[in-house]
């Protein structure tokens, strides 16, 4: 093992130049794919943030008692799918409306605008079908006047997300491979330089496993370094984006970890298949 | 030790480079194999050395049976051998000490027993002197005998050379021979192809003649060589 990983850092110090440009591909691929993955994660914080606003309103007619919408409330705040529930008074509601529409706020009188229960929806049941249904079991209560959910506002949120997450599915996949190839091309091109040193290994007596592991030792180092470089990549790229552009969301370092690795694995894996398919041949 | 018995190759796209190769190497030998290029001298050598293996018959080298092998056994049986050839095949990037340590290290020797070997080694070929030198700093010579301490760095049994003295001037050339009869002197087999017919008639050595990928000529066959289907062949293979 000792002997596996200096012979993986000599093939560093004897190929700098090499070396340099595997480290600068794979960092380039995955540069790529880190900036398609912060777009996609900006657009899910974006949309995330506009479907917390999912809420529906149940207008209450005028003399409900207040035991009433109290029992009411603690029952539709059971409900599974909500995450809060409030009442909002008809003073509130007139405050609400004189603050939103400033300048027209003297055109509401004392009383125009019912009281409601406002309900928001826990993640995961802001589809059309769940807030129908959920505004159906509101609806029972026969002191409800009214209900509302944006009902066409809220099917086009719910397209909108089924698009961008196939969208970036489909993106997504697509850089993954075009990431992958390209590193395993560089790899391969880094293995094919040193088939003369395998070939060698070989007649000496070497085993498959002794062959392999320095290779495998550098298409991790590889990997691990194309990651880091990519990431920082990806920093230099989004600070540049939040001065001129427009704020946007880094990974958190959770997700920064998981890129890194995923350059050591793909480094890994396109030593592992490079070195097997030499070996078979040589 | 080694032994060939009805040994056929075929090449898919060259077509048969071999027919009925039938011979056997014992211990201590030194054996030519001479013949015109494309004869089939280096497929009999790669066949020693489970570069290639047979299309039909037995390659049986130091126990290892072309009919039985498993991919693992490759390994332990090079390591019972060492190779030779016409390019040198050493590793350019490192000195000559590393060239020959290299072949120890692949093997599992202690490393402190490696500077000392590799100094024995350097000293037997007459490199002493250029331990620290590249590959392209030396003559052709002196990179045939770092490929030839290379080989002998794990005691083999049997050198296996092809051509090694084919890239080399008469004096040099020479040097090489008289090397190689040291190494045989000393116990281990000598398998050399070569066309060079001068050193061969010089040497005075068992000779097995290919051409067409057929023995024409087996000098032993006079004299003393068991065929492996003598009965009475002896089983060294251990």
């Amino acid at each position: 093992m000792r002997l596996a990983v200096r012979e993986a850092l000599l093939a560093f110090r004897r190929a700098p130049m090499l070396s340099a440009l595997s480290v600068t591909t794979i960092a380039f691929s995955l540069f790529a794919f880190g900036l398609f993955g912060l777009v996609a994660l900006n657009i899910r914080n974006a949309l995330q943030t506009v479907e917390d606003r999912v809420e529906i309103r149940a207008f209450i007619a005028d003399g409900t008692g207040s035991e009433a919408t109290a029992a009411a409330l603690g029952d539709i705040g059971a409900f599974p799918e909500a995450a809060s529930v409030r009442l909002v008074s008809q003073t509130q509601a007139l405050d609400r409306a004189r603050r939103e529409l400033g300048e027209f706020s003297d055109v509401f009188e004392e009383g125009i605008l019912p009281a409601s229960i406002e309900l928001r929806l826990k993640p995961g049941f802001r589809d059309p079908e769940t807030v129908k249904a959920v505004a159906k079991r509101i609806e029972v209560y026969d002191f409800i006047d009214d209900i509302r959910f944006g009902e066409e506002w809220v099917e086009k949120l719910h397209r909108l997300r089924n698009i961008a997450t196939l969208a970036g599915l489909a993106l997504g996949l697509t850089f993954a491979v075009v990431a992958i190839i390209i590193i395993g091309s560089t790899i391969r091109m880094a293995v094919m330089a040193r088939s003369r040193e395998i070939a060698v290994m070989r007649l000496v007596g070497a085993t498959n496993g002794f062959v392999r592991a320095p290779f495998l030792i550098e298409g991790f180092l590889k990997g691990t370094l194309g990651g880091l470089l990519a990431l920082v990549l990806a920093w230099i790229a989004l600070t540049v984006i939040n001065r001129f552009v427009v704020q946007a969301t880094f990974f958190d370092p959770w997700m920064g970890a998981v890129g890194v690795l995923a350059g050591a694995c793909i480094g890994l894996a396109g030593s592992a298949l490079s070195v097997g398919r030499h070996l078979k041949r040589v | 030790m080694i032994r060939f018995s009805h040994v056929h190759k075929r090449f898919a796209r060259t077509g048969a480079a071999l027919q009925d190769v039938t011979f056997q190497v014992n211990k201590g030998e030194f054996v030519f194999i001479t013949g015109p290029s494309g004869a089939g001298k280096s497929t009999i050598l790669k066949l020693c050395f489970f570069e290639e293996q047979p299309s039909t018959g037995e390659v049986k080298v130091y126990g290892t049976s072309s009919a039985t092998f498993k991919p693992a056994d490759i390994p332990r049986l090079r390591r019972r051998l060492g190779v030779v050839f016409q390019d040198f095949r050493l590793l350019e990037d490192r000195n000559v000490e590393s060239n020959v340590a290299f072949a120890l290290e692949v093997t599992g020797t202690a490393p402190s027993q490696i500077g000392p070997r590799v100094s024995r080694l350097l000293a037997q070929v007459g490199l002493a002197a250029k331990a620290t030198a590249l590959p392209r700093e030396l003559s052709g010579g002196e990179q045939q005998r770092v490929a030839i301490a290379r080989a002998l760095a794990n005691d083999p049994v049997a050198l296996i050379a092809d051509e090694p003295t084919g890239n080399l001037d008469e004096r040099a050339t020479r040097g090489i021979f008289q090397l190689f009869r040291d190494i045989n002197a000393n116990g281990t087999a000598v398998l050399m192809a070569t066309h060079d017919l001068d050193l061969v008639r010089r040497a005075g050595c068992r000779t097995i003649e290919v051409n067409r990928g057929q023995i024409v000529f087996d000098s032993a066959s006079d004299g003393g060589f068991r065929g492996p289907d003598t009965p009475d062949a002896a089983e060294d293979d251990e």
